[in-house]
């Protein structure tokens, strides 16, 4: 099982770590740091890496790098689970996760990690128990905690661990009872010069934020459950229920948690919001090129595309670009050869648009490779694969709860080759 | 507040200040110091110093501060074995508590001190944990036997604890029975041939009730251990798949592809003409694409096991292939995976999407990608006969492009596309001459140069393009010196009459001027084939060529079968079998796919299966070049479509010591009538290639011997001998005081004593002996002690050792009992011995038998120490130790750091192996010990640590 956990910053200094069997050398992580030597950028560091004794398996999340040691065969999809588990629980604890909070946190993180494995194995790493038995900081509690000498960490017995449904405590009450469902669609495409879709997929997702007191026993139906054909639930949705009758049943975890995650990758029911004109030419004698780039609505159900931004990753050899924009502004980090262009909301009366030159270093010779375009945008109130929620019904409790519901729709890696 | 506070003080004075703070009578004072102490630990310092002071504070009722301590314990404790001891009351104490809570955190925190001292109090308290009410504390307890197995494995089967763990598959909490699946699993890892987790239909029904009710984790952990199951028939299989469906649609990524693993497994079983063999299929595909969505690290393992599922099971995603197009901010190693699976799904019905796609990667940025996508336009058209016409042209168009590495890996493939397709794409001969002088990779020169050689009745200039690589052979690769030696062959075989002349300047080239074997053999065999029998010569070298396969990385059927059941795991990541790298290789099981059951054979329909019917119809026309005939593997050595290389550099290497010698000899005694014996050459032309591989390694020992030797004669003065103490005081000994120490000389342990009477009267009739001890010291003589010893007279004696007395294993394992006598009376004092006077001279280790040792010794038997402030380099270092016989067999240097591996044999023959890590500008030496028997570890350390200080 899991032997160790290192914490790396990206410029390789290891910052934490911890051993939940015999003490592994921090030596092995050279093999680790080579490799990452090796990589042009953090995200390319291999995830499994074999050394003589151990295997590293690594996932680069937040900038940072959680590394973990493994001696013996242990399914690598279970580590790497596993450490994005610790990445959203500190995130989940501290509010975000970089090296400044862990250091902060230092010896909560680490009580923390002896709390979520024992001899390599998961013992708690729902949320909801975790924060049963180590408080998680606040202010105010920071105050207290000072002044009367009290600490963090809970002396009452975690009762969640125990119950069949781990992922909830026992006696929540809240004042105000609610529940809210985001219906979160991002929309994964690549489209070809001509605006063709050449593949695209809708990944969505139910985040929900449920303060009911007790034990409510929640339903939610949807009014066309048919979409979704590939689904993905938290452990307390019941799944049997949701064979027959296509229907979400579950006793909801206390606070945010994801419910489902589901996938339409039927093709004539992904509908593209945008189109992008553009052209990126360079002169094949002389050193100068073009761009022209306007992106205008598509299929938007009638909603407005808001927050729309283009991303183009320009070929090395640019030496500088001169460009206007029609609707909002750009920007250009000759460093990164990082051209943004940050548009705000789709006006279909006046499509934006942003043209100019592009200059080459002197004497450097036609770029081979054809910069691809990354699209950014997001349309309030609307799931763009159609999924509406029918209703949503509490059973087990008396009281009437809040409820809401939620659509937005993003891109996701949204990408328009040139 | 934060815990940065906590770092501020990093002064000298510091271990001082905590140790104030943490005897402090303030609780708060006190925890705030325990914390300190935590945070200084997980940065990595040392705070082991203050192990009494935080082990004391480890009796409170705060339970904070309680789980610090214990913190600190499972740290440390293990370097301070005998104080550890002094928690264990606390522990057995905690274990009776009325709060569950703290019941567990003691038996998991006992668990967690690996002192072997320790376990023996574990025992009883972990015997009735395992039995609690609670089943909290029982699941924990399920944890622990796993630990004290991986501690003392007898112990653990002594009392019994298996069994108990058995039962607990049964028990009627669903945590608990994952839980002691887990630590079975784990537990019969290192027992491959036990049967501890015999699995049957009673205990499966358990085992799948419990799937659905317990954690995400534990559900990972009964599905791996359900696929060891084989269902007795399909009825069975059927009903396991049913009820682990549900599976697949968990959040959880390692879930599903462990359940993926289960019906991958259990769907052979299945009769292929059942409605719900369709249904399974249909329903493996969604939770496969939806993996691909999840964060890039768990992508690249589902695509690692998507890609043996494809190939055991195309049909499964035959319509998916979309999802695997590459995405432009794809980390690279996704990329890299998308385009193999991207290939292997290719098939005539897509063949224009994925040209489409690929055209589009090979003008990328990233050049590892835009090779790979190069080579797979390639593979489509070797694999999609169809689309072959189209892939030629495609290829066209990139090397139109004219940059360097597209076209030279075009060029690669366009030859493959050639073996497979002959005589149907000559046409674009002439565009790739255009790109000849472009060409730098030895692979695409020798590719390039085989494509000239066989098509060069066609090729008018060929003679003259072949000229120009003969300029330069001597710095070509040896890759295209083999190519090019067959080509020009070809060449005079297809055009005699006007290239005499060049083939005479090959063939020389290739057997006078050339260092190397295989070149050598290769100009003989064609030398003597053109001098003999120039028609034989013709019908071997432009025979017939044997097939290429369509797909060149296939995994051979039965390693995919096994692989297939290792779904998940590392070795469905490295697609190799576990045995091939699982550390220590504890003879691991293979597995197998079962059978599938006589019900379905009868009434399976054709198409359905050939469509599913596994590796055999996938393998049967992939002929693979070396089944082909003999001689046309031989002459198409370095063609073989997966890139065969020549002889390796390595080799060439290593012969060329012997090689000159033995090579030019020969050379002048066969002189100029080559021509008329090169039957001769060729067989002595072989004889270097095997021999110097053999001659040189014993030769090189030896002069390593004698330089060694040169060494140890050059600084005998070099073995360290410890300052002598007092071993035995003159109060205690009615004035007798002895003090002495050990040394090593000239291969002779001494014992050298002095002997001070402080008392009044003279003593006479000095005797010694020895108690039974651990190596079998024992004197070799009577003590030497001539004269009598008067009133405040010393006497200086030493005295021989042997070993090859009785042997008792004593603690410390260094530790000796002496008895001396003498006319007074007869005194008793212990003495400890450093375990360097043990060390023999002839402790070192070829370098071969050193590899092979240190891998064949298990993991466990490890033992990692630090070396402190110690200041030498790591050249001094190894010189002082060799002084006591500790030998440095090899270096090496990574990042700075020098990594020495030492060996040492004790008097009784017990090998060391020591791996030294230096750093440059660190004083902090770290040591890694392996020995068979990890109990001198400590000792040996400690003669390090001894040895470098003086």
């Amino acid at each position: 099982m899991i032997n160790s956990l290192f914490l790396i910053n990206p410029s390789g200094e290891i910052f934490l770590e911890k051993h939940w069997k015999s003490v592994v050398s921090r030596s092995v992580c050279d093999y680790f740091l080579e490799a990452k030597e090796k990589a042009l950028e953090p995200e390319d560091v291999p995830p499994v890496i074999h050394t003589p004794h151990h295997y590293l398996i690594s996932i680069y999340r937040d900038k940072l790098f959680f590394l973990s040691v493994i001696q013996t065969e242990v399914p690598p999809l279970f580590v790497i689970e596993f450490l994005h588990r610790v990445a959203e629980m500190i995130q989940d604890y501290f509010g975000e996760c970089s090296e400044t909070v862990v250091k902060d946190h230092m010896v909560m993180v680490y009580e923390l990690l002896e709390e979520m494995l024992d001899n390599g194995f998961p013992l708690a790493t729902e949320s909801n128990v975790l924060k049963e038995m180590i408080r998680p900081p606040t202010i105010l509690r920071s105050v207290v905690n000072t002044l009367t000498g009290t600490s963090n960490v809970g002396d009452t017995f975690p009762t969640g661990q125990l119950s069949t449904i781990p992922w909830r405590r026992a006696g929540v009450r809240y004042t105000n009872n609610e529940a809210y469902f985001d219906v979160v669609e991002e929309i994964d495409a690549i489209l070809d010069q001509s605006g063709t879709t050449v593949f695209a997929e809708i990944q969505g997702v139910v985040e929900a934020c449920v303060k009911l007191s007790g034990m409510p026993d929640l339903t939610l139906s949807f009014m066309n459950p048919r979409l979704l054909d590939d689904v993905s639930f938290h452990p307390c949705v019941r799944y049997k229920l949701w064979e027959s009758e296509r229907v979400l049943s579950f006793i909801p975890p206390d606070g945010n948690f994801t419910l489902m995650t589901y996938h339409v990758n039927a093709q004539n029911l992904v509908a593209i919001p945008v189109y992008v004109k553009q052209s990126i030419s360079f002169f094949e004698c002389g050193s100068d090129g073009r761009l022209d780039v306007t992106v205008g609505p598509k299929q938007t159900m009638g909603k407005t595309v808001e927050g729309v931004m283009v991303t183009v990753h320009l070929p090395k050899t640019i030496l500088s670009i001169n460009l206007t924009a029609t609707q909002g502004s750009y920007t250009y980090d000759n460093g990164t050869k990082l051209l943004v262009w940050d548009i705000g909301k789709l006006n279909p009366q006046k499509l934006p648009n942003l043209r100019g030159s592009l200059s080459l270093q002197a004497g450097a010779p036609k770029p081979e490779e054809n910069p691809s375009l990354n699209i950014d945008l997001n349309i309030q109130q609307l799931a763009i694969s159609g999924l509406k929620v029918n209703r949503l019904d509490m059973f087990g409790e008396k009281y009437k709860p809040f409820k809401g519901v939620k659509y937005i729709t993003k891109a996701g890696k949204f990408q328009v080759r040139t | 507040m934060t815990d940065s506070k906590y770092f501020t003080t990093t002064k000298k004075g510091e271990i001082f200040e905590l140790k104030a703070e943490l005897n402090s009578d303030k609780k708060e004072k006190k925890k705030e110091a325990v914390k300190k102490v935590i945070a200084s630990m997980t940065v990595g310092k040392d705070v082991s110093a203050l192990f009494p002071d935080v082990v004391n504070c480890m009796q409170t009722d705060n339970l904070e501060l309680k789980k610090l301590v214990y913190l600190y314990l499972m740290n440390y404790a293990k370097s301070q074995p005998d104080m550890a001891i002094m928690a264990v009351n606390t522990f057995v104490k905690d274990c009776e508590d009325p709060n569950p809570l703290i019941r567990a955190l003691a038996v998991r925190t006992m668990g967690c001190i690996r002192v072997d001292k320790i376990t023996e109090y574990l025992c009883e308290p972990l015997r009735k944990c395992l039995k609690d009410e609670d089943p909290y504390v029982r699941k924990t307890a399920a944890v622990c036997v796993a630990k004290l197995h991986d501690i003392n494995a007898q112990l653990v089967e002594d009392q019994g604890f298996l069994d108990t763990l058995k039962d607990l598959i049964s028990d009627s909490n669903p945590m608990v029975v994952a839980n002691a699946v887990a630590a079975l699993s784990e537990i019969a890892e290192s027992h491959p041939n036990s049967n501890l987790l015999d699995l049957n239909p009673q205990s499966i029904n358990k085992l799948l009730t419990a799937l659905n009710e317990c954690t995400e984790w534990g559900q990972i952990f009964i599905l791996d251990c359900l696929a060891n199951y084989t269902p007795r028939d399909d009825r069975e299989s059927q009903s396991i798949c049913e009820r682990v469906t549900p599976r697949l649609s968990h959040a959880n990524s390692a879930v599903v592809l462990s359940a993926v693993k289960v019906l991958m497994k259990f769907m052979e079983m299945l009769p292929k003409d059942l409605d719900y063999y369709g249904t399974l299929l249909k329903k493996l595909a969604p939770p496969l694409v939806t993996l691909l969505s999840a964060e890039p690290e768990l992508q690249y393992v589902a695509l690692r096991n998507i890609n043996l599922i494809v190939q055991k099971r195309p049909e499964i995603l035959k319509h998916e292939m979309k999802v695997f197009f590459v995405k432009y901010n794809d980390p690279i190693y996704v990329k890299l995976e998308k385009l193999d699976i991207m290939i292997r799904l290719a098939s005539q019905a897509n063949i224009a999407q994925v040209l489409a796609e690929l055209k589009e990667y090979a003008t990328e940025v990233d050049v590892d990608f835009v090779r790979k996508a190069v080579r797979a336009i390639g593979r489509c058209a070797i694999k999609v006969e169809q689309s072959a016409e189209r892939c030629v042209s495609t290829l066209l168009d990139l090397i139109q492009t004219k940059v360097n590495y597209v076209v030279q890996e075009a060029i690669v493939v366009i030859k493959d596309i050639f073996r497979k397709y002959p005589n149907k794409y000559e046409s674009v001969i002439a565009t790739l001459c255009e790109n000849l002088d472009s060409l730098d990779e030895p692979e695409a020169r020798a590719a390039m140069i085989w494509i000239v050689g066989e098509y060069a009745e066609r090729i008018d200039n060929a003679d003259e393009l072949l000229e120009s690589f003969l300029e330069g052979f001597h710095d070509e690769s040896t890759q295209v010196q083999l190519q090019l030696l067959t080509a020009i062959v070809k060449l005079f075989l297809k055009k005699p009459t006007e290239t005499q002349e060049l083939v005479q300047q090959v063939l020389s080239l290739a057997t006078q001027d050339s260092d190397n074997p295989d070149l050598r053999d290769r100009g003989y065999i064609y030398w003597r084939l053109l001098s003999t029998d120039p028609v034989a010569a013709k019908e071997v070298v432009l025979a017939e060529k044997p097939l290429i396969s369509e797909e060149t990385d296939l995994i051979e059927p039965t390693l995919l079968e096994e692989l297939i059941c290792h779904i998940g795991t590392l070795a469905s990541v490295y697609h190799k079998p576990p045995s091939a790298f699982v550390e220590g290789s504890r003879g691991v099981m293979h597995k197998r796919l079962p059978a599938r059951t006589e019900s379905g054979e009868g009434t399976e329909c054709p198409d359905v299966g050939n469509a599913a019917g596994g590796s055999a119809p996938e393998a049967a026309p992939s002929i693979i070049p070396s089944q082909g005939d003999l001689l046309g593997d031989l002459l198409n050595l370095d063609l073989a479509p997966p890139t065969t290389t020549g002889p390796t550099p390595s080799t060439s290497g290593m012969q060329m010591g012997g090689m000159d010698l033995l090579g030019g000899g020969l050379d002048s005694l066969l002189g100029g009538d080559i021509g008329g014996s090169p039957a001769m050459g060729a067989g002595f032309g072989a004889a270097p290639a095997v021999m110097p591989a053999s001659l040189n390694a014993p030769v090189g020992g030896g002069l390593g011997d004698l330089f060694d030797l040169g060494g140890g004669v050059g600084m005998p003065m070099g073995a360290y001998i410890p300052p002598k103490t007092v071993w035995l005081p003159a109060m205690k000994a009615k004035g007798l005081e002895i003090s002495g120490t050990f040394a090593r000389r000239a291969g002779v342990i001494q014992m050298e004593l002095v002997l001070t009477n402080k008392a009044m009267s003279v003593m006479t009739d000095f005797a010694i002996q020895f108690n039974r001890n651990s190596f079998g010291l024992a004197p070799a003589g009577p003590l030497q002690v001539l004269t009598p010893l008067g009133p405040n007279q010393t006497i200086e004696v030493s005295l021989p050792l042997s070993t090859v007395g009785p042997v008792m294993k004593m603690d410390p394992l260094n530790n000796l009992q002496v008895a001396v006598k003498n006319n007074i009376d007869v005194f008793y004092f212990s003495c400890q011995y450093p375990i360097s006077m043990l060390f023999v001279e002839d402790g070192k280790m070829e370098r071969q038998v050193f590899l092979a040792t240190w891998k064949d010794i298990p993991n466990d038997n490890e033992s990692q120490f630090q070396i402190q402030d110690c200041h030498l380099n790591s050249e001094a270092a190894s010189n002082k130790l060799q002084g006591s016989n500790i030998f440095t067999i090899a270096k090496r240097t990574v990042e700075g750091q020098d990594m020495l591996y030492m060996s040492i044999k004790l008097s009784n023959g017990i090998w060391v192996l020591a791996e030294l890590k230096v750093q440059a500008g660190n004083p902090n030496y770290t040591i890694s010990l392996k020995c068979r028997a990890p109990e001198v570890s400590q000792c040996v350390f400690q003669c390090y640590e001894a040895v470098l200080k003086n």
